[in-house]
């Protein structure tokens, strides 16, 4: 597997001539827009890490005089700040990603789903936003942006789950088929697009996809912002060249005693001391949206785990049983284990439990708890029972 | 409780009265009110043309859509790992005492609530809260006095 060491870059935060770089881009057809993101690997920076090129593509096919961009800022994943802080420092490379894909698919309106927790951003935003309206109007190109509140449920960042709240519902996911590419928002095609997707497409059209090919490896393309918390002498936000080893960005983050890093957040996996060097960040190793919380030698992983489970037992939509019932079991499980009420080969219950959730549950948020519960109870079994 | 008055007439004429502007419109009840109360969504209702029952529903799914009172300031304070490792519980125990209500509650005089909630994105920052939309981050116990003492002050 490629390595490439750690590697600081300044490209997401990089101040660009947006007129310049978008008067590029629409000078460009939408077929060209859409290969030359194919031909740059950019796989999305949501968490999941569908490849953009792809879902523009799928969108641009479907027929229908309807189309919509939305960008997803929803942010909720425990651990992930970055995309409050691209929105603060270069919201106009968000609005420009965003008609760039509007012309790619076929859309000319696009909604912003922003956090609510978010919500002391926007009277900024909407200033930012009423100069790009105006700029790209000079541009001579017909392209309008909305921002959409959230109202505190981490749910609303599933991309259905999204479309049913922008649309003034309960935010619960929708079975799948059909894909927001042929039926998203208001039931028409729909690009969903995170917001470190939308600036990376955007800095793709100004650089060239020959360029951004050159950072990451195979499976990795780019750079990509990493959310850095936890036990650190340096929290923050940095953007790293991807293709790193757990080893070497806890060489860089750690504060010498790191004993496990938890890569992408709740949802995401934890990674112990004994397997930091052969851990690759990325599609080829552990995926992550860019959460990174780094735990030294005095935390209990216990009370990591029991944390995440109170989580998703809060954020739950509570629509399908196997992720309703099961993420309420699994907490009780480990309460149980830990007070000694039940045996501990009951974890191997629970592991069983968890992989039913993958199996059973509608959407992502009940598919993904068994990845956290599963790395924390069987690399640290002792500090769950004990 | 608050009296609705002409707010929801003026907030559905201005965001429309399709279903899609029950958020916006829910969104913007609460700004001004902290909450939402049973007169303001069977009103919501009437305008939009919907069941009293599909406000309600669409309502309680959402944690900041709060049917039960709640006071001018309301104080979330993130729960979730990184602000739990960074020392939440005192900062919880530092308002408690100042405000002399616990979580879930709101002060007599409908002038504070105090909650907890999920990560609020500064996680780099911990351990951190938000006072309606305000963010305040990197507490300690002294510092979140200060910030309540002006709160008080307002
Ligand atoms: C429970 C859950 C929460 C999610 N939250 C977010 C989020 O906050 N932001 C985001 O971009 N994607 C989130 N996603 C992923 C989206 O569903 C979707 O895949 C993404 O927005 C697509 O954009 P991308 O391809 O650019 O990554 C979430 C998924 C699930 C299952
Ligand atoms: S998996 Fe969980 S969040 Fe997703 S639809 Fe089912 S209950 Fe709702
Ligand atoms: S854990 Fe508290 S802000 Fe993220």
């Amino acid at each position: 597997m490629e390595n490439k060491g750690l590697n600081k870059v300044d490209l997401i935060f990089e101040k660009i001539d947006n007129h310049e770089v978008l008067a590029k881009g629409f000078k460009m057809s939408k077929d060209e827009i859409i290969q030359e993101i194919l031909n740059s690997g950019l796989k999305g920076r949501g968490g999941a890490g569908f490849p953009t090129g792809m879902k523009w593509k799928f969108t641009s096919e479907a027929k229908s005089p309807e189309k919509y961009i939305v960008c997803n800022a929803d942010e909720g994943e425990p651990g992930t700040f970055k995309d409050r802080e691209i929105l603060d420092r270069v919201s106009n490379k968000v609005h420009g990603g965003m008609a760039i894909a509007g012309k790619a698919i076929g859309a000319k309106k696009g909604i912003v789903y922003l956090r609510g927790e978010y919500r002391y951003l926007l009277p900024k935003l909407m200033i930012e936003l009423d100069s790009f309206h105006k700029m790209i109007k000079k541009i001579g190109y017909d392209f309008e942006i909305e921002y959409r509140l959230g109202s505190g449920a981490y749910i609303c960042g599933e991309e259905s789950a999204l479309f049913e709240s922008i649309e003034g519902k309960r935010g619960e996911p929708r079975n799948k088929p059909p894909y927001p590419t042929v039926s998203g928002v208001y039931g028409k095609p729909t690009s969903i697009n995170n917001v470190e997707t939308l600036v990376t497409a955007m800095m793709i059209v100004q650089h060239g996809a020959k360029n951004f090919i050159q950072y990451g490896t195979k499976d990795s393309r780019g750079s990509k912002v990493f959310s850095v918390s936890g036990d650190t002498p340096t929290p923050g936000i940095f953007e790293l060249e991807l293709g790193m080893t757990v080893q070497q960005f806890v060489n860089e983050f750690g504060d010498g005693d790191t004993k496990a890093v938890q890569v992408g957040g709740a949802s995401g996996f934890c990674v112990p001391r004994k397997k930091f060097a052969e851990t690759i960040i990325g599609f080829e190793g552990v995926p992550t949206g860019g959460s990174m919380k780094l735990f030294n030698s005095s935390r209990s992983m216990y009370n990591v785990l029991h944390n995440y489970l109170e989580f998703f037992t809060e954020e739950s939509c509570g629509q399908c049983t196997p992720c309703r019932v099961g993420c309420q079991q699994l907490l009780k499980g480990v309460e149980k284990v830990k007070k000694g009420e039940a045996k501990s080969t009951y974890l191997n219950e629970l592991m069983k439990l968890a992989d039913t959730m993958k199996i059973a549950a509608k959407c992502g948020l009940g598919q993904s708890v068994g990845n956290a519960f599963k790395s924390i109870v069987g690399n640290f079994k002792e500090e769950i029972i004990y | 409780m608050y009296q609705v008055g002409n707010l929801v007439k003026e907030l559905s004429d201005k965001h429309g009265h399709a279903r899609e502007s029950l958020m916006p419109i829910l969104q913007a009840i609460v700004q001004k009110h902290n909450y939402l109360t049973d007169e303001a969504m069977v009103e919501v209702a009437r305008e939009l043309d919907i069941s009293a029952a599909e406000v309600y529903g669409t309502a309680s799914f959402y944690t900041f859509l709060d049917t039960q009172v709640k006071g001018k300031y309301v104080i979330r304070v993130c729960k979730t790992i990184t602000c739990s490792m960074k020392g939440k519980s005192d900062i919880i125990q530092s308002i408690e005492e100042m405000l002399n209500i616990k979580v879930g509650e709101t002060t007599p005089d409908n002038q504070f609530s105090l909650i907890e909630t999920n990560c609020i994105g500064w996680c780099h920052k911990a351990p951190a809260i938000l006072i309606n939309d305000l963010p305040f981050t990197e507490l300690t116990p002294e510092k979140v006095t200060e910030i309540i003492k002006d709160y008080m002050q307002k």
